[in-house]
């Protein structure tokens, strides 16, 4: 793969595999499990390669085990590629240089750094000192993150005190610290409450615009995907099946959309089915899936040829539409 | 200013907020302190009859041993193993290592902050066994003090280094606690803290010298006692130690990090 140097981020062909030990159930299987251990290689990434760009937000798409936090994992340098080649700012993430670590950061939901008796703040200046900021510099930083998260007396409780969603700030916070230019969330919304969710996904928004960071980021909540990535990367089984913008994958997952009409006078099924498929039809109201390059052209008739109130135009939910691709195992 | 690589600033912060979370946990650590009593033990076993003689000890020469060997194991005591493999198998190691500082370091500051919060335990215990052992009082010289420090602060280090050893076994393992019992027998019966090793026999002694034990409670108990030691070998010895185990630790997590798959994490 040629590596350009606008890319931040270049992954070439890596795969990971785990050697695990299967064990059959039972005494025998027991035995046998002890005295002659059958281990095997279980690929959790294949054959994955792609580049990202300075400033990037990009989301990692997937069904549990895809294969998204092992890469992800790889992508940070915690564990090491079976084969295969991850470049991120000219270091070997594996390598773990110093130059290196002061420049990324990883935020695991639910798996803490902070320290669980002491209040964040101990935590914080630990921190501040491992990543050689001077006191000044970690007052102000920690005061100007404080406020983008909107966390105050927090910082000066036991974590142990603290909520979930106060937690996962005061985490963030601590991982945010030494200004990393490359962030690597895994999970950072995982078991928050809505408007903590929303916070955290607005507090990095505004990150990514204040400071220009790449983002890759791990979810299962569409809502930080869609929030979030305008690109996606989604994995299955392991390997890569799309990496590209939202929006496309939205339209090749799903060609129609759905056009919902309120008539005026209820009219008979018959006279819709030459405008597209009838998802519903309910006295005065119609629900049609038209395909997308037919759009234009049945609107404007509809419009036309019948007495119509509302109109509404509008894409399935994303998440039902990843849903069923993880399901299908491919783009369409 | 720099101390073994590190800046001031990271270990005085290091230590600090170490010193800070045990204090949160000072019964707890009051309780290990009094479960250290095991020389103690020893000696009012070892009091109780002759035997003490055969060790070319008087009963006062006897306590004094015990209470060192008590003193210095205080100072030495090492649970990074227990410590590592629980980080290890709930992922918390993880960010640990990503960033710029060894996370054996992070062990290292917990474990003498740990010993910090002792020292007051560890002096009213000492208090509590001369009043009930008035006859064997004594104060150590100053040189005799510094020697005894400084070699505890060695057996200090080459414990740690051994149980880092084993700890590094998590990376293939999982379960390297278990193995740190291949440790601890040996270092029960070998390091002085059952008997004095001048009551083994010749044979075994040889052998046990060959070990690292010996010098993790025997040489310093004997300094900080007062009981004629061989002091420029024994610390040769613990260097010799050190300066082994150092880059096997080195060589050996460098190794398992490699294998480190994050579990949990």
């Amino acid at each position: 793969m040629h590596n350009n140097p606008s890319d931040l981020i270049v992954v070439d062909q890596l795969s990971k595999y785990y050697r695990v030990a299967n064990k059959q159930p039972g005494f025998k299987g027991t035995l046998k499990h002890f005295f002659d251990r059958k281990t095997y290689d279980v690929p959790a990434v294949t054959d994955i390669s792609f580049k990202i760009s300075p400033g990037e937000v990009v989301g990692f798409l997937g069904a549990n085990g895809a294969g998204k936090t092992t890469l992800l994992k790889m992508m940070c340098g915690l564990i090491h590629p079976s084969t295969g080649l991850v470049d991120v700012g000219g270091f070997s993430p594996q390598r773990r240089q110093t130059a290196f670590l002061k420049e990324i950061t990883l935020v695991m939901g639910q798996k803490q750094q902070l320290i669980w008796d002491l209040p964040p703040m101990d935590s914080l200046y630990v921190n501040a000192a491992v990543y050689g900021l001077s006191d000044h510099e970690a007052k102000v930083r920690i005061n100007e993150l404080a406020e983008m998260l909107e966390l105050g007396d927090e910082l000066t409780r036991p974590v142990r005190k603290l909520s979930l969603g106060q937690r996962m700030k005061s985490e963030i916070l601590a991982s945010l610290l030494h200004k990393p230019s490359v962030l690597f969330l895994d999970e950072p919304t995982l078991g928050l409450d809505v408007n903590a969710q929303a916070r955290v996904r607005s507090f990095l928004s505004e990150y990514n615009k204040r400071t220009g960071a790449t983002i890759l980021l791990t979810s299962h909540y569409m809502a930080d995907i869609t929030a979030l990535c305008p690109r996606v990367i989604c994995i299955h089984k392991g390997k890569l099946f799309y990496d590209g913008d939202l929006d496309s994958l939205a339209n090749s997952l799903s060609p129609s959309r759905e056009v919902k009409v309120e008539l005026k006078n209820p009219c008979p099924s018959e006279q819709f089915k030459k405008y597209g498929d009838i998802q519903d039809l309910n006295d005065r109201f119609v629900c049609l899936l038209v395909s997308r390059d037919k759009l234009t052209d049945v609107v404007s008739n509809l419009l036309t040829d019948f007495d119509i109130i509302d109109l509404e135009i509008s894409d399935p939910p994303i998440d039902q539409l990843i849903g069923e691709l993880f399901i299908r195992g491919e783009v369409n | 200013m720099r101390i073994f690589g590190l800046s001031f600033k990271v270990v005085k912060t290091l230590l600090t907020t170490q010193y800070a979370y045990m204090l949160e946990y000072r019964i707890e650590i009051a309780l290990w302190a009094l479960s250290g009593v095991l020389p103690f033990i020893m000696f009012s076993l070892w009091s109780q009859n002759d035997v003490g003689n055969s060790f070319g000890l008087n009963d006062i020469g006897l306590a004094r041993y015990f209470l060192s060997a008590f003193l210095v194991r205080q100072f030495s005591v090492v649970w990074v193993v227990f410590s590592f493999e629980e980080d290890s198998l709930s992922g918390r190691l993880s960010p640990y290592l990503l960033q710029p500082l060894h996370p054996l370091l992070r062990y290292v500051a917990a474990h003498l902050a740990e010993q910090a919060t002792r020292l007051p335990f560890a002096i009213a215990i000492a208090i509590t066994f001369f009043i009930l052992n008035p006859s064997s009082f004594w104060l150590p010289s100053l040189p005799q003090f510094f020697l005894a420090y400084l070699s505890t602060h060695f057996a200090f280090t080459i414990a740690f280094l051994l149980q880092s050893l084993v700890a590094a076994l998590c990376f293939w393992t999982e379960k390297s606690s278990a193995l740190e019992r291949l440790i601890f027998v040996p270092y029960l019966f070998l390091s002085g803290l059952l008997v004095p090793l001048s009551a083994f026999p010749s044979n075994v002694l040889k052998v046990a010298m060959l070990t690292p034990f010996p010098f993790l409670i025997n040489f310093p108990a004997k300094i900080l006692s007062g009981m004629p030691v061989d002091i420029f070998n024994g610390f040769l010895a613990q260097i010799l130690w050190i300066s082994i185990l150092v880059p096997s630790v080195n060589i050996l997590w460098k190794l398992g990090v490699k294998r480190y798959t994050a579990m949990g994490a």
